[in-house]
C-alpha cells in the first residue's frame, strides 16, 4: 500500500478536471501500475468545486482517497487547492494554478476571496509549485490547456514514461487539438527545469 | 485478451455489446448517463432516448417480448417512474434476457433524494446483482441476462455513483453470438388479467426459491477467510472500502444480494467471531442477516444517509487507526467560500427568475439545471420535487387556497416537460385551473449533458426525426393561452408573466433560447463605465458567474473571459453604465 500514489485532482467545474484525470490514469496504466478512478457529473459541474480522486500502484481497492492520504494535490484553481488541502499527507506535493476563479459569495460581496494562497500553500507545504497555467496555454495557443500545462508539471514531478504520457495524449484528447496541448504539456514539463 | 480502463458505465455498454444486447432504451439521468451514450459506439445495438423511464421500460419490455436481449437504464428516481411496468413484468418473465440498471446515488451529488432501490429489486421481486468495480459491472450484464433467461425474470443491476462514475482495469471480450429468440403468442404469460396474474404470481413465488438456490452456489456470492476474528458482510463499492480497511478480515462478497444466500450467510456466520455488515443507506443485507436470527452488526456504528468511506471502517470495526487530516497553520475553514454550482454565463434561464424574484411570484419548481434558481442571489423557488411535479403543485395550490391564483406559477424545462409535463398541463386544462406554466425551453436535456428528447429534432443515434411542436401540443391539451417569448428580453419577459398570471385562466408561456453551451458564436462580452456605475449593484443580483462585485474597491467588473455577451446587466443597469465591449455609452 505504501507505494501507492494517491493524487487528487481539484478544480472549478468547466476547466477540464475530468479530462485532466483521464490523461493520468491512462499514463500510469501504460507505465503497468493498477488505476482507480472516480470523478462527479451533474450538478457538480455547474461553476461548482470539483474533485477527482486518483489512485495508482499495485493493489487498489478503493477508488477514494482518504483524508490526509494524498501524495500529490494538483489544483487548477487557487483556493481549490486551499480547499482540499488538508487531504495531503505529511511531506506531500501540491501543484497549483495561480489562476483565481471568484465562487458565488465572493460574486456577490458576501464573502472575500481569501488572500495570499500561494504564500500559504508554500508555508504549509514545502514541495509547492505555482505555475501561470492560464498564460502558459496561451502562449501555447489554446487558453483550454491550462490544465494540460499543469499535467506536463506533474509529469515531470513522476516517474511515468514519457511516451506513455505522449500516448495517453493522444488516446484521450481530439486529434484537432492535439499541437497545442502537446506544446502545452512540453511547457509545463521544463517550467520547473 | 485486451486490458483497457472503464467507468462503470463503460463498462456496462461493453457488456451489453459482448453479451449480445440488442435493444437498449433509457432517460438520462446522472449517474446512469454514460450508458447509453457509450452504447451508440457499438452499431449492432440499437438504442434509444425515451421521453421518460416508464417508456423506456415499456420498449424494454417489448424487446424482451420480440426475443432481443434488452437493457434498460436509469436513475435511482427513474424507477420510481418505471415502477408501474416493473412491478407487473416482474409476473410475465421475459423472452429475451432483460437487465434493468438503477443507477443509485448515496450522498446525492445530483439528485433530489438518496433512495436505497435494492429495497425496489426486494419489492419487485426481481433478482439484484451488485458490482463492485467496472470489470464486475460488464460481466455482471452477461450474468444478469443469463439469470433473466435462465429463471424467466427481469433482473436488477444496481450501481452506485462510486462505481458508475470510477473507472478501473477492464478486460475486453468479444460479442457473443446473437442469439435472438422466437416470439411465440403466450397470453396466459404475457396477458395480465387477474386470472393469468394469479399464475404468474404463483410461478414467480416457485421462481425466488429456485433463485435462492442458485444464489446461494453462484460465484457470484464468495466468502474470503481471512482472520476469523472479523467477518465482514458487504456489496457493491463498499466492498473495496472494507478490503482497504481491514484487509486481514474475512469477508462475504455479494455480487446477487436478492434473493439473499441464506445457506452462505449462515455459513459464513458461523465462521467468524464477531459478524459486521458494512453497506450505505439503508440495512439491507442487515435485515435478512437479522431474519436469520443471527448477531450482527451494522447500522448502529455505520449512518443510514449518505456514502460510506475507508475511515469509517477503520474507525467502526477498528482495524487501524483513521488517517487524520496534514497539520495545518493559518487554516480556517470558515474563511474558505463555498463554491456552490451555478447557473452558466449567458444561461437562458436566469432572466426568467430574476423577474419572478422581482414580481414576488410563488414559484413551484422542477428538475433541471434551472433548479438552481432556488439559490442566492436569485432564489425564485420555493418548491421541487420530482421530474414534472411543478405543474400539479402550482394547481393544487390555488384549489387549496384561491386567494393564491394569479400568483403561483409553475416553472419546468423542456425535456422534463417532455418526460411528465404533459399530464399535469392536462389536468390545468381540464380541472379549470388559472395556473401559469413556464416552460423554459433551451432545446436540450442540459442538466445531464445535453442529450437529445422529442423535441430536439434527433435521435440518440443521430438520425433526424420530428420535432415536437411544444406549443401545439400544450393547445391540443386545451390551454388556449399560449405565449412564445424571448428569455434573453428582459422587458418582454416581466410583460408576459405578468399578463399571463394576471389572466382568469389557464396559460402556458414558452420561453425559447438555446443553452448558452451549445451557442458557438458568443456576442461581445460587457464591459462596466467604472465613471458612470453608481455601484447600486443590481447586476450582481443576477447572480451571473461573469460580474464580480469587488467590496474592497466598491466596484462591480465584468469578468471578459466569462461573459457571453447575453447582455441581460446592460439590461438592469439603471445608470446606463454597462456596455458591450467596442460599443460606448451616449
Amino acid at each position: 500500500m505504501n507505494n501507492n500514489i494517491n493524487l487528487l485532482l481539484a478544480g472549478v467545474g468547466g476547466q477540464g478536471t475530468i479530462l485532466a484525470s483521464r490523461i493520468i490514469a491512462y499514463a500510469a496504466q501504460c507505465s503497468g501500475l493498477e488505476v482507480k478512478l472516480s470523478e462527479i457529473h451533474g450538478m457538480a459541474q455547474r461553476g461548482g468545486s470539483v474533485v477527482t480522486h486518483l489512485r495508482m500502484g499495485q493493489e487498489i481497492y478503493s477508488p477514494l482517497i482518504e483524508v490526509g492520504t494524498a501524495d500529490i494535490i494538483m489544483a487548477t484553481e487557487q483556493l481549490e487547492a486551499w480547499r482540499w488541502l488538508p487531504y495531503l499527507k505529511e511531506g506531500g506535493t501540491v501543484i497549483v494554478n495561480a489562476q483565481v476563479i471568484s465562487p458565488v459569495p465572493v460574486i456577490l460581496g458576501l464573502k472575500e476571496y481569501p488572500s495570499g494562497i500561494l504564500e500559504r500553500l508554500k508555508e504549509n507545504v514545502p514541495q509547492t509549485f505555482t505555475l501561470d497555467a492560464l498564460k502558459m496555454a496561451r502562449e501555447a495557443g489554446n487558453e483550454k490547456a491550462a490544465n494540460v500545462v499543469l499535467l506536463g508539471l506533474l509529469a515531470s514531478q513522476m516517474k511515468f514514461d514519457s511516451a506513455c504520457w505522449e500516448e495517453a495524449l493522444k488516446v484521450v484528447l481530439p486529434a484537432k487539438i492535439l499541437e497545442p496541448n502537446l506544446k502545452a504539456f512540453q511547457m509545463g514539463f521544463q517550467s520547473q527545469a | 485478451m485486451k486490458k483497457t480502463l472503464l467507468t462503470g458505465n463503460e463498462a456496462i455498454a461493453r457488456g451489453a455489446y459482448e453479451h449480445g444486447v440488442k435493444v437498449a432504451a433509457a432517460y438520462p439521468g446522472t449517474p446512469s448517463t454514460e450508458i447509453l451514450e457509450n452504447i451508440i459506439k457499438y452499431e449492432e445495438i440499437y438504442a434509444q432516448w425515451s421521453p421518460n423511464e416508464k417508456v423506456a421500460l415499456e420498449v424494454g419490455i417489448g424487446s424482451s417480448l420480440a426475443g432481443a436481449r434488452t437493457l434498460v437504464a436509469m436513475k435511482h428516481v427513474g424507477v420510481n417512474v418505471a415502477a408501474d411496468p416493473l412491478m407487473t413484468f416482474a409476473y410475465t418473465g421475459v423472452n429475451g434476457g432483460l437487465v434493468l440498471i438503477s443507477a443509485d446515488d448515496p450522498g446525492m451529488h445530483s439528485s433530489q433524494n438518496e433512495q436505497d432501490n435494492r429495497r425496489f429489486a426486494k419489492f419487485a421481486k426481481v433478482p439484484l446483482l451488485e458490482p463492485s468495480d467496472s470489470q464486475e459491472a460488464k460481466d455482471f450484464i452477461g450474468a444478469g441476462l443469463e439469470i433473466s433467461e435462465q429463471f424467466d425474470v427481469p433482473v436488477m443491476v444496481r450501481t452506485t455513483t462510486r462505481i458508475a462514475h470510477s473507472m478501473s482495469e477492464v478486460t475486453l471480450g468479444e460479442r457473443e453470438k446473437d442469439q435472438m429468440k422466437p416470439w411465440g403468442r403466450s397470453p396466459q404469460k404475457y396477458v395480465m388479467i387477474p386470472a393469468y396474474a394469479r399464475l404468474r404470481h404463483q410461478l414467480l413465488e416457485e421462481k425466488l426459491v429456485d433463485l435462492q438456490k442458485y444464489s446461494q452456489e453462484s460465484p457470484l456470492n464468495r466468502i474470503e477467510w481471512g482472520d476469523r476474528e472479523i467477518g465482514v458482510i458487504t456489496s457493491g463499492i463498499c466492498y473495496q472500502y472494507v478490503k482497504e480497511a481491514l484487509p486481514q478480515a474475512s469477508c462475504l462478497k455479494l455480487g446477487m444480494s436478492y434473493p439473499f444466500p441464506e445457506t452462505l450467510v449462515r455459513e459464513f456466520a458461523a465462521g467468524v467471531k464477531k459478524l459486521y455488515v458494512v453497506e450505505e443507506l439503508e440495512p439491507f443485507l442487515e435485515e435478512e442477516v437479522k431474519f436469520l436470527g443471527l448477531e450482527v452488526t451494522g447500522k448502529e456504528i455505520f449512518p443510514l444517509t449518505g456514502e460510506i468511506n475507508v475511515s469509517m471502517i477503520m474507525e467502526g470495526i477498528g482495524g487501524k487507526g483513521k488517517p487524520s487530516p496534514l497539520k495545518l497553520s493559518d487554516y480556517k475553514p470558515e474563511e474558505i467560500p463555498l463554491r456552490p454550482p451555478v447557473m452558466c454565463a449567458g444561461c437562458p434561464h436566469r432572466g426568467v427568475f430574476y423577474t419572478l424574484k422581482k414580481l414576488d411570484l410563488i414559484v413551484t419548481g422542477d428538475i433541471g439545471c434551472y433548479t438552481l434558481g432556488c439559490l442566492p442571489p436569485l432564489e425564485a423557488m420555493d418548491a421541487c420535487i420530482c421530474m414534472g411535479a411543478s405543474i400539479g403543485a402550482a394547481l393544487g395550490m390555488e384549489k387549496a387556497d384561491p386567494a393564491l391564483k394569479g400568483k403561483v406559477v409553475a416553472v419546468i424545462g423542456d425535456s422534463t416537460f417532455f418526460h411528465s409535463g404533459l399530464t399535469g398541463t392536462l389536468d390545468i386544462a381540464y380541472n379549470l385551473g388559472s395556473s401559469t406554466v413556464i416552460i423554459l425551453d433551451n432545446r436540450t436535456t442540459a442538466m445531464t449533458g445535453h442529450q437529445e428528447h422529442p423535441g430536439t429534432g434527433r435521435t440518440l443515434m443521430k438520425e433526424p426525426s420530428a420535432s415536437a411542436d411544444l406549443e401545439a401540443i400544450v393547445k391540443a391539451l386545451g390551454i388556449e393561452r399560449v405565449v412564445v417569448a424571448d428569455p434573453l428580453d428582459l422587458e418582454e419577459v416581466e410583460k408576459v408573466i405578468s399578463a399571463e398570471v394576471a389572466a382568469p385562466e389557464s396559460s402556458v408561456i414558452i420561453f425559447r433560447s438555446p443553452c448558452a453551451l451549445m451557442v458557438k458564436e458568443k456576442g461581445a462580452p460587457a464591459r462596466v463605465d467604472v465613471e458612470e456605475c453608481g455601484y447600486c449593484t443590481d447586476c450582481i443580483g443576477l447572480g451571473c458567474p461573469a460580474m464580480v462585485n469587488d467590496t474592497r474597491e466598491g466596484e462591480v467588473r465584468v469578468t471578459a473571459g466569462l461573459c457571453s455577451g447575453c447582455g441581460l446587466c446592460i439590461q438592469v443597469c439603471d445608470f446606463d453604465a454597462i456596455h458591450k465591449e467596442g460599443e460606448t455609452g451616449e
